[in-house]
């Protein structure tokens, strides 16, 4: 049992900065230069990072167990990609545009699904992400329903930075939408209002006992998570200037919650271990065999749960437990 | 008036046939969601499964339907058990995350199994001359096909519902799913009881994959594709319960068809929207605990 002033000590210092939260960003830099032929990749991968924050600071921190994230990314992805294609390329606006879009649907759809718990609410989040889905599908006049949406035109950033063929510019904005992103999640979780979310995880009963307005900060914390999520979609729309019916799919809403199971739900950093891993993982199965890539990722999932449950920080935690037992 | 009622009529008997098949592939899931507390995603794989496994018998080795289709449903419900025994064992009661990743990874692995063995193309299936062509029932002219659908639906559901009601297998399934420890400390052998649910709910599965192949196409994505259909069946009618996904199935079968039939430009908009407001007034199905 750690004594009190230990404990009071921990609690002071824990959203102070470590060093080792430097490493995402370290390595995130060094591959730009030590991998100049997979910039591409690289802004994927950063971008959908900020997806999976999304995702843990719903499932992770609020509890909220969710398989239809992808309404919001396909939202903010559909949104960016609509206002590129018809006349409005300015990649900034046209984030901001992505992101409040999916926060207002967001907000809405949370206000009626939220009631619910467990299973009826995962499936209310399946059903709201199959419903968008449904309409991006049939609307193909606005959409290009299961063609896809042509002719996005995304101007350069800030008027100067034009998006090249190798993935320069598309690599630094995504990065730098990620720093901004993470910043704004690392303060929230480490707030007053974090550590509450927090508390509606562990003890919803409680919470309600102590008068805490669980359902509102729960409201609040989906449409957060939902314009974050939108925001992501939007990157990926301007960087890949396509936008396909599959940001919205079931497929896309699981394999995010894959991505950050295997880095590990609630502590901000699985995003950041899990999504490159599994799309490193994608990418080099794909390559491999281009048919078949599906049986290998599905495979390392399965091996992954048996041997190393909690994803990859789960590991390094137990371990970290087993050496301090005396 | 009599076109409407013609439509009326074909749009009931579409749907019914959808809702059967349906139900025999979900009530699996449904046993397994209800007794194990287990979200099986990949429980679509074993319809999937079913249905290679009899068009492959059919097809590449002549196999007689009713005994491909019979030979399909043992060997994936003895495939069931191996898989139960292995790994689904281990996260019964382990926290929902990591059963999604373990599912999701299994359903990956059906695809890329069945895209080299199958490839991606959808499996021909050769109905017996038995079920081909319409059969006159008085009123009107009916397909066979769909009509012995509805007619092994109605059969199964019966002698389910007699099982779970009447047979000592089915009081332990019930003691178990109400109050799981209590079960255990009267004797009941919950493991072997797990394990038996579970090859039972999957050579079900099978049966439904077999015996809808015509409505499900067997393709290599099918446990992906239909998955939002099985989840919406279990989560409407109620988890760990014979009856309850069966209203279910029938619901969302005949609307389905009715909706798509009434506005295509909408395609499965309205099943959704239905989902969403029975689950709102009902959160654990129409028959779960209010």
């Amino acid at each position: 049992m750690p004594d009190a002033r230990a404990l009071l000590d921990a609690f002071a210092r824990r959203h102070r900065l470590h060093a080792l939260e430097a490493l995402p960003w370290v390595a995130a830099v060094a591959a730009y230069f030590a991998f100049p032929d997979y910039l591409a990749l690289g802004a994927q991968i950063l971008a959908v990072i900020i997806f999976a924050l999304s995702v843990d600071l719903v499932l992770g921190y609020a509890g909220i167990v969710t398989l239809g994230q992808a309404a919001f990314f396909g939202t903010g992805a559909y949104t960016a990609g609509i206002l590129a294609a018809n006349g409005w390329g300015e990649p900034l606006t046209g984030l901001l545009a992505a992101g409040a879009m999916a926060g207002a649907i967001g907000l809405l759809s949370g206000a009626i699904i939220l009631r619910t718990s467990g299973l009826p609410l995962l499936m209310q989040t399946l059903v709201v992400a199959a419903m968008l889905s449904e309409a991006a599908n049939k609307g193909g006049r606005i959409t290009g329903g299961s063609d896809g949406l042509q002719g996005m035109e995304v101007w350069p950033i800030l008027g100067k930075f034009r998006f090249d063929m190798f993935g320069h510019t598309a690599y630094l904005y995504c990065l730098a939408v990620l720093a901004v992103a993470w910043i704004a999640v690392r303060a929230l979780v480490h707030s007053a209002f974090g550590r509450s979310l927090t508390g509606i995880r562990e003890n919803v009963m409680r919470m309600h006992a102590i008068g805490a307005p669980v359902d509102r900060r729960k409201l609040v914390v989906y449409t957060i998570s939902a314009a974050l999520a939108g925001i992501s979609g939007g990157l990926i729309a301007q960087t890949t200037q396509f936008v396909g019916l599959g940001v919205l799919s079931l497929e896309r809403s699981g394999t995010i919650l894959i991505m950050l199971i295997i880095g590990g739900v609630g502590q901000l950093y699985g995003a950041f271990i899990g999504v490159p891993l599994y799309m490193i993982a994608q990418d080099r199965f794909s390559t491999i065999d281009p048919t078949y890539w599906y049986f290998w990722i599905g495979l390392f999932m399965v091996l992954m749960v048996v041997f190393a449950p909690g994803g990859v920080l789960g590991f390094f935690a137990r371990r970290r437990a087993r050496r301090e037992k005396p | 008036m009599g076109d409407f009622l013609s439509i009326a009529i074909s749009i009931a008997f579409h749907g019914l046939a959808l809702a059967m098949v349906l139900y025999l592939i979900s009530v699996g899931l449904s046993v397994t969601m209800g007794l194990m507390g287990f979200v099986n995603l990949a429980h679509g794989a074993f319809a999937m499964a079913g249905g290679y496994a009899m068009t492959t018998l059919m097809n590449r080795y002549g196999a007689p339907f009713w005994l491909a289709l019979a030979a399909a449903v043992v060997i994936v419900g003895l495939a069931s058990l191996v898989l139960e025994r292995v790994l689904y064992r281990r996260f019964y009661g382990g926290g929902e995350l990591n059963q999604v990743l373990l599912t999701m990874g299994l359903i990956f692995m059906s695809v890329g199994a069945a895209t080299y063995v199958w490839g991606p193309v959808a499996q021909p299936i050769q109905l017996p001359q038995a079920l081909r062509g319409q059969i006159d029932l008085g009123v009107r002219d009916f397909p066979v096909y769909r009509s012995f659908l509805i007619l092994c639906g109605a059969l199964l559901v019966t002698a389910l519902w007699l099982a779970l009601e009447r047979t000592r297998f089915g009081v332990r399934v019930r003691a178990a799913v109400d109050n799981l420890a209590m079960a255990q400390t009267l004797g009941v052998n919950t493991s072997r009881l797990f394990a038996l649910a579970f090859g039972l709910g999957s050579a079900l599965a099978a049966l439904g994959g077999g015996l809808g192949a015509e409505l499900l196409a067997i393709t290599p994505g099918y446990a992906l594709d239909n998955l939002v259909y099985f989840l919406i069946v279990v989560a409407v009618g109620g988890m760990g319960s014979i009856r309850g996904p069966f209203v279910a199935a029938l619901i969302v079968g005949v609307a389905d068809t009715a909706f798509k039939y009434a506005a295509p430009e909408l395609g499965a908009f309205f099943i959704y929207a239905l989902t969403m407001g029975l689950l709102l007034w009902r959160p654990r199905g129409i028959f779960g605990p209010a």
